[in-house]
C-alpha cells in the first residue's frame, strides 16, 4: 500500500481508529483508569500515594515479565519457560549474593550473574524454537521444566533470605522518592531505547509475515533466537524485582506467573499470532490483572469467592482487550 | 529401501519404537519395571492422561490455533462433582457421570462460542475459562467437605474388570476405536480435518464450521469430564488442582502422537502412543534413585530430544 493511500484510508476512518492505531495500548489505559475509578470508589484507601507505591511494587516483576513475553509475541513465538527463567534468576542471585557476603559488591555482583543467566535461558530457548524449528508452546514448556529443574538444584526448599541491602533498597525511599519509581522510569528509558533498535522493528516484521521477511532477506531465525534473548533478559529483570519484593528465594515462585504474563500482553491489546505489539499495553495489562485483584478484595467478596469474581472478570477484560485490539487494526 | 524409511518416520512407528526401548532401559535400570503388574499400572496412568488427551487432539485438529488449556480445570472440577455426588455410594455413579459430562459439556460450549462467535483466540479464551474455573473450584471446596469414590468407581479403574485388565483400560481402548472410527469413517470426522487444514474452503464447501468447533471444545470438555471421574476412582478422593497436571502433558501427548498444532493432520492412535510414551518416562524417572532436581533436569531434556523426531517445522526457503 502506497502513503497516499493509507492516508486517505485513514482520513475515512476517523479519529477514534487513527488514535487507536497510534497508541494501540488505549483501551488497556481506558481500562486501568476505571478499575483505578472503582477501586477508589470501594475504598478511597486504596488511591493513597501509599497503597499505589505497594501495588507498583508487587506487580513490577509481572509487568517486567508481560513485557518479556512481549519481545517474543512480536515475532510471532510465545514463552512458557519466562516463568521458570524467573524463578532460576531468583534463587541463583539470592545464593550468589548470600555467597558473596551481602553487601554492595555482591548485589552487583549478582545481579550481573542474573542478567547473563536469564539472557542464556532465553537464547537457549531460542536455539530450541528458531533453529531446531520445534513448536514454541510445547518446547518452551519441556524447557520450562528443566529451568525448574536447576533452580530447585539451585536451591532444593524455598526460604532462604535475600540480603537485607537488597530488599531494602527496593522497598525504600531514595531522594523522597520510592525506590520503584526510578524502576519504573529506567524501565520507560530503556523500553524507549529498544523501540528504537532496529531488532524490534525486524521482531514485528517477522511476527508479520514470517515468509516474506526472509524474502527481504532478514536472518528470521537470527531475529527469533534475539527475541528470547530479549525475553531472557526481562525475565531476570523480573527476577530482581519478585526478590526485592519477596525478599527471598523460591524455586517454584514463578511457574505461575507464565500464564499471567501471557494475559497480560493480551489485555494490552497486542496479537497473539505476532506483528502487531505493544509493551506500553503489555504494562497496563499487568496493571489490570493487579488491579482486578485488589478490587475484588476491596469490594469485599467473600473470601471464598475472590478467585472465582477475579478468574471471571479476567476472562471479561480478556474478551474486550482481544475485541478492541481487533478494532484497532482492522 | 524408501518404503522402510518413510514407515520409520510415521510418528505412531516412532512412538511404538520408543516405547519398547524406553521399557528396555527401564527394566534394566530397575528389575521388575517392564512386568506384567507394572506395565498394567501405568497403563492406567496412562489412560487417564490419554482419555484428556483425546479432546486435546480433536481441538487441535480443528485448526486455527486450537487448544484448550481449560481441560486440566475442568479434570479438576468433574472430580469434585463426581465426589460429591456419588459421595461413597455406587447408586450415585449414573449421577455423577451425567452430572461431570454436563458440566464437561458447559464449559466446552462457553470455550466454543467464545472462540467462534467473539472471535477470541482458542489460547486466550481457555487460558481465561481456566481462570475461572480455578475460582470455581475453591468456592465449591470451601462450600462442602470432598465426596469419595464410589466403591463400584475405584474398583473399575483399579482392579481387574476383564482378561485381568482394569476397566478404565478397556474404556481407553473403546475410545481410541470409536476416535479412529469417527475420525476416519464418518461425514464429521472427515469436516475436522477440512476445516482444520483450510478453514475457508470447508466453509464455502458447505461444512457449517462455527458448529463443528463449538462441538470440537464441548468434546474436549466432556472428555476432560469423564478422565476426571475416572481420576477420582483412581486417587480414592478429589484434592486440590488434581487435573493441572494434564494442561500441558496432554498437548505433549498429542504432539508425541505426530499431530500438527497448526491442524489438520494427525489421528489419535498417534496420540494414545504418546500418552504412553509419556508416562513411561515419568514412571522411569520416579523409579530412579535421583532427587527432584535431577528427575526435572532430565524429564525437560528427554522431553526436547523426543520432539526432535517428530515434526519439526519447515527450514525457509525462498
Amino acid at each position: 500500500m502506497t502513503p497516499t493511500t493509507t492516508e486517505t484510508l485513514r482520513s475515512r476512518a476517523g479519529g477514534l481508529k487513527l488514535w487507536l492505531e497510534r497508541y494501540p495500548f488505549l483501551p488497556a489505559l481506558i481500562i486501568v483508569v476505571a478499575l483505578l475509578a472503582l477501586n477508589g470508589a470501594f475504598s478511597p484507601n486504596s488511591l493513597s500515594y501509599r497503597s499505589l507505591t505497594g501495588l507498583l511494587s508487587t506487580y513490577m516483576a509481572l509487568i517486567m515479565l508481560a513485557i518479556a513475553q512481549t519481545y517474543v509475541v512480536s515475532a510471532g513465538d510465545i514463552d512458557l519457560s519466562a516463568g521458570a527463567t524467573l524463578s532460576l534468576v531468583n534463587v541463583a542471585i539470592v545464593v550468589l549474593m548470600e555467597k558473596w557476603g551481602g553487601g554492595a559488591g555482591a548485589v552487583v555482583g549478582a545481579m550481573l550473574s542474573g542478567i547473563l543467566l536469564g539472557l542464556i535461558c532465553g537464547v537457549i530457548n531460542g536455539i530450541v524454537v528458531a533453529t531446531l524449528r520445534l513448536q514454541a508452546i510445547v518446547a518452551t514448556f519441556a524447557t520450562s521444566i528443566f529451568f525448574t529443574g536447576i533452580a530447585l538444584y539451585v536451591m532444593p526448599v524455598a526460604g532462604t533470605p535475600a540480603p537485607a541491602l537488597f530488599w531494602r533498597t527496593y522497598g525504600g525511599r531514595l531522594l523522597g522518592l520510592p525506590f520503584v519509581f526510578y524502576v519504573l522510569a529506567a524501565l520507560a528509558l530503556l523500553l524507549f531505547l529498544l523501540s528504537r533498535t532496529r531488532l524490534v522493528t525486524q521482531l514485528l516484521a517477522v511476527g508479520d509475515d514470517q515468509q516474506a521477511a526472509y524474502q527481504t532477506g532478514l536472518p528470521v531465525v537470527l531475529v527469533r533466537v534475539k527475541g528470547y534473548a530479549l525475553c531472557g533478559l526481562f525475565s531476570a529483570l523480573a527476577a530482581f524485582c519478585l526478590t526485592g519484593d519477596t525478599a527471598s528465594g523460591d524455586p517454584l515462585v514463578g511457574g505461575k506467573m507464565t500464564l499471567y504474563s501471557v494475559a497480560a500482553v493480551v489485555l494490552g491489546g497486542s496479537a497473539l499470532a505476532g506483528g502487531w505489539t505493544t509493551v506500553v499495553g503489555s504494562l497496563l495489562g499487568a496493571l489490570t490483572i493487579g488491579l482486578v485483584n485488589s478490587l475484588v478484595f476491596f469490594m469485599g467478596t467473600p473470601s471464598e469467592w475472590q478467585n472465582f469474581v477475579q478468574g471471571l472478570a479476567i476472562l471479561l477484560v480478556l474478551m474486550a482487550g482481544v475485541l478492541a485490539g481487533r478494532r484497532a487494526r482492522a | 529401501m524408501n518404503v522402510a524409511i518413510s514407515f520409520l518416520k510415521k510418528p505412531l512407528v516412532i512412538a511404538l519404537l520408543l516405547i519398547v526401548a524406553l521399557l528396555y532401559l527401564g527394566e534394566s535400570l530397575s528389575p521388575g519395571f517392564a512386568s506384567a503388574d507394572q506395565i498394567l499400572r501405568l497403563l492406567i496412568v496412562a489412560s487417564l492422561l490419554g482419555i484428556v488427551a483425546a479432546g486435546q487432539n480433536v481441538v487441535i485438529l480443528g485448526g486455527r490455533e486450537g487448544i484448550d488449556l481449560s481441560v486440566g480445570g475442568v479434570v479438576s472440577l468433574s472430580a469434585i462433582i463426581a465426589g460429591n455426588v456419588m459421595n461413597g455410594a455406587d447408586g450415585g455413579i449414573l449421577p455423577a457421570i451425567l452430572a461431570c459430562l454436563a458440566a464437561g459439556a458447559f464449559f466446552g460450549l462457553l470455550n466454543g462460542l467464545g472462540v467462534t462467535l467473539l472471535r477470541i483466540p482458542p489460547l486466550v479464551m481457555t487460558l481465561g475459562m481456566l481462570g475461572v474455573l480455578q475460582g470455581l473450584l475453591v468456592v465449591i471446596r470451601n462450600g462442602i467437605p470432598s465426596g469419595r469414590a464410589a466403591p463400584g468407581l475405584s474398583a473399575f479403574v483399579t482392579q481387574p474388570l476383564v482378561l485381568g485388565i482394569p476397566g478404565i483400560i478397556w474404556l481407553w481402548i473403546a475410545i481410541g476405536l470409536f476416535m479412529a472410527f469417527m475420525l476416519n469413517r464418518t461425514v464429521f470426522g472427515h469436516r475436522i480435518y477440512a476445516i482444520g487444514s483450510n478453514e475457508h474452503a470447508a466453509y464455502m464447501a458447505g461444512v457449517p464450521v462455527r458448529r463443528m468447533r463449538i462441538g470440537l471444545f464441548m468434546i474436549s470438555g466432556m472428555f476432560a469430564a469423564i478422565a476426571g471421574l475416572c481420576l477420582l476412582g483412581y486417587s480414592g478422593s478429589s484434592f486440590a488442582n488434581v487435573g493441572e497436571q494434564y494442561m500441558l502433558s496432554s498437548i505433549i501427548a498429542v504432539v508425541f502422537g505426530g499431530t500438527s498444532l497448526a491442524g489438520g493432520k494427525g489421528g489419535y492412535t498417534g496420540t494414545m502412543a504418546g500418552a504412553l510414551l509419556l508416562v513411561i518416562l515419568q514412571g522411569i524417572l520416579t523409579t530412579v534413585n535421583i532427587d527432584e532436581s535431577g528427575r526435572q533436569m532430565v524429564f525437560g531434556a528427554t522431553l526436547l530430544l523426543l520432539m526432535l523426531f517428530y515434526g519439526r517445522g519447515r527450514a525457509m526457503r525462498a
